[in-house]
């Protein structure tokens, strides 16, 4: 079924009639959600494919060049957004950082989410000692405060990029142990699943064919959250000096030398800042949209 | 009250295991000795040094050492700095919780009121004016805020110290900073709470009684929608002191955020062992204090079983 409305006539109507009807609703939602929707697969693309925008080596340094303002132009090269204190072109750092920022984004989100996923459904399912062991670990995770845990962690193991993504999912597996570990118990003591144990269904079965496939919508909810969380996360670790190390491009790296130079160079600090903003706004947007159409609860 | 003891029982055993994890990662580290001693030592100085601190027993006699010390409140030693860690601690505390209640503060009076609005005036413009307000600060990371306002206040209008504290001046830059998100979080969890409200019989009869918006909102609704609310400013404050890191970074602000960037830099594992502890402790009593207060003015949790979801 389409309906072909006007986006603003749709969205003066939901204000007057109350029972305007579901579809339209979610139609009306949908085009509001179509600008980050298109920041989103930019940003996805960017990240897959660097060289389609950019060819210039982000980490090519040129002293002479140094902290040039956006749209300077040297050599038969423009700089769009100017360049760094070591002379490297500033969007072509922006470009590549975007690679990192999606790639440990997504690696930590799908890392915690498996890794939490997988504990919740294990400590439902089984239930006893291990399972309230579990859940007590969880507990007790969640209780320390996020960033201070990420920080004593990235300290002692040396920050790099893989280390990066183990902290970033160690810190935030509970949040999905949790949800899994209640939708779990929910799922159990249903009819469909006692049939199932009632046939002689080994544990394994059970839990694959019937106990994930009621987890996952929900596991998927908080996994659209929380990328924008983990985006910013690896920014501000970046940013105090504990996640990419240098000379490799990170927004939230390029955002301490932006503050350096706050007062000769306003480009360094405010394009990466402007990327962080738009992707975890857009990111939010849709993660809001995604809770909810599959939420029952709202 | 057996609630409160399951409680109370749940955030000892909380603060135990934050202890033996941070006990753990830290062995991860390897040998402190090594960074302790001057490059040139011999084999048997770092040898007899090792003895000294006691960092040739077992791993398992260390982590019983180390639990008796924490019940005394004993956090060691700061390698860098030599004075009991627990002393720096508490020098630098006042400038976090100074900066921790101005945010709070900020998130409170700005927060709630754009939440309650937001709820109330759903589809009329003021919602449409404020929604974003609640969006954007949602989106902005502390780092870029922060930048911003420096870039703007202090550079560009030179209104406000950029870094320091001195005074009033300077805590309002870094109190921003750190609100932000907190007030887009305030606000959204106050809108949600008084929109399941509007549509009861209660709102309903106020209002045919001739009952005024501001005296429906203040008086009736926002009473009934406090429960929440109230779990969130304690969630909040746990979040505000333990959170500060990156605000205290930018802004040069004494306090306990600032001094963890310089214990690592410093690779002073003590010191940092100590701010993690203590900020975990700080947050885990004022989320049993808030679940306290929560029971206290809703019976009901009391009675119901913690479910998780």
């Amino acid at each position: 079924m389409t309906i072909e409305v006007n986006p603003t006539e749709n969205q003066a109507s939901s204000t007057v009639i109350p029972n305007i009807s579901k579809v339209k609703m979610r139609k009306a939602r949908w085009f509001k959600l179509l600008p980050f929707i298109v920041i989103l697969v930019l940003f996805v693309i960017i990240a897959l494919f660097p060289g389609l925008f950019t060819n210039q080596d982000p980490n090519l340094t040129n002293l002479t060049n140094r902290l040039q303002p956006p749209g300077y132009e040297a050599d038969g090269v423009k700089h769009w957004l100017g360049t760094d204190s070591l002379g490297r072109d500033v969007w072509s750092r922006l470009v590549h950082g975007a690679r990192i920022s999606l790639y440990v984004a997504v690696s930590a989100v799908l890392l915690s989410g498996i890794m939490g996923g997988l504990l919740g459904v294990a400590a439902g399912y089984f239930g006893g000692g291990i399972g309230s062991f579990i859940m007590r670990l969880a507990d007790i995770v969640l209780s320390i405060p996020f960033f201070l845990l990420a920080v004593l962690t990235v300290a002692v193991l040396g920050p790099n990029l893989t280390n990066l993504i183990i902290v970033l999912s160690m810190t935030r597996w509970p949040l999905y142990a949790r949800v899994a570990y209640g939708n779990t118990l929910g799922t159990v003591n249903k009819d469909f699943v006692q049939a199932a144990i009632a046939l002689g269904a080994k544990s394994t079965r059970i839990i694959k064919r019937h106990i994930i496939p009621e987890v996952i919508p929900s596991l998927i909810i908080i996994a659209t959250l929380e990328v924008g969380l983990m985006i910013i996360n690896e920014a501000a670790l970046s940013f105090i000096g504990l996640g990419i190390q240098p000379p490799n491009p990170s927004w939230g790296s390029m955002l301490t030398e932006g503050q350096k130079f706050i007062t000769n160079g306003w480009w360094l600090a405010t394009f990466p800042g402007i990327f962080i903003f738009l992707i975890v706004l857009s990111v939010n947007m849709l993660g809001d949209y995604v809770r909810d159409v599959l939420d029952p609860k709202n | 009250m057996s609630y409160i003891i399951g409680r109370l029982f749940q955030a000892i055993l909380s603060i135990l295991g934050i202890s033996t994890i941070v006990f753990f990662i830290l062995q991860l580290s390897g040998d402190p000795v090594l960074l302790m001693v001057p490059q040139n030592a011999s084999a048997e100085a770092i040898e007899l040094m090792r003895h000294q601190l006691g960092l040739d027993r077992p791993v398992f006699v260390q982590y019983l050492d180390f639990m008796k010390n924490l019940l005394l409140f004993d956090l060691g030693q700061s390698f860098v700095q030599n004075q009991p860690v627990i002393d720096i601690l508490i020098q630098r505390l006042p400038h976090t919780l100074k900066l921790a209640a101005a945010a709070l503060f900020l998130a409170i009076i700005v927060g709630i009121p754009i939440g309650m609005l937001t709820a109330y005036y759903r589809g009329k413009w003021v919602e449409k004016l404020l929604m974003p307000i609640i969006l954007v600060g949602q989106s902005s990371p502390a780092f870029w805020t922060g930048i911003l306002l420096i870039m703007f206040v202090s550079v560009k209008l030179r209104l406000l110290p950029s870094s320091g504290s001195e005074g009033l001046q300077s805590l309002i830059l870094p109190a921003i900073t750190l609100a932000s998100l907190t007030i887009a979080t305030f606000a959204r969890m106050t809108r949600s709470s008084i929109i399941d409200h509007l549509d009861q019989e209660y709102v309903k009869t106020g209002k045919s009684k001739g009952a005024s918006s501001f005296r429906l909102l203040s008086r009736h609704i926002f009473r009934n929608a406090s429960i929440p609310i109230i779990t969130m400013i304690g969630l909040e404050t746990a979040n505000l002191l333990g959170g500060a890191v990156i605000t205290e970074t930018i802004f040069a602000w004494p306090g306990l955020g600032q001094l963890t960037i310089q214990a690592i830099d410093a690779r002073d594992f003590p010191l940092v062992q100590g701010i993690v502890l203590f900020g975990s402790a700080a947050y885990i009593f004022i989320n049993l204090l808030t679940d306290l207060v929560y029971a206290w003015v809703d019976p009901r949790v009391k009675l119901g079983k913690d479910v998780a979801s």
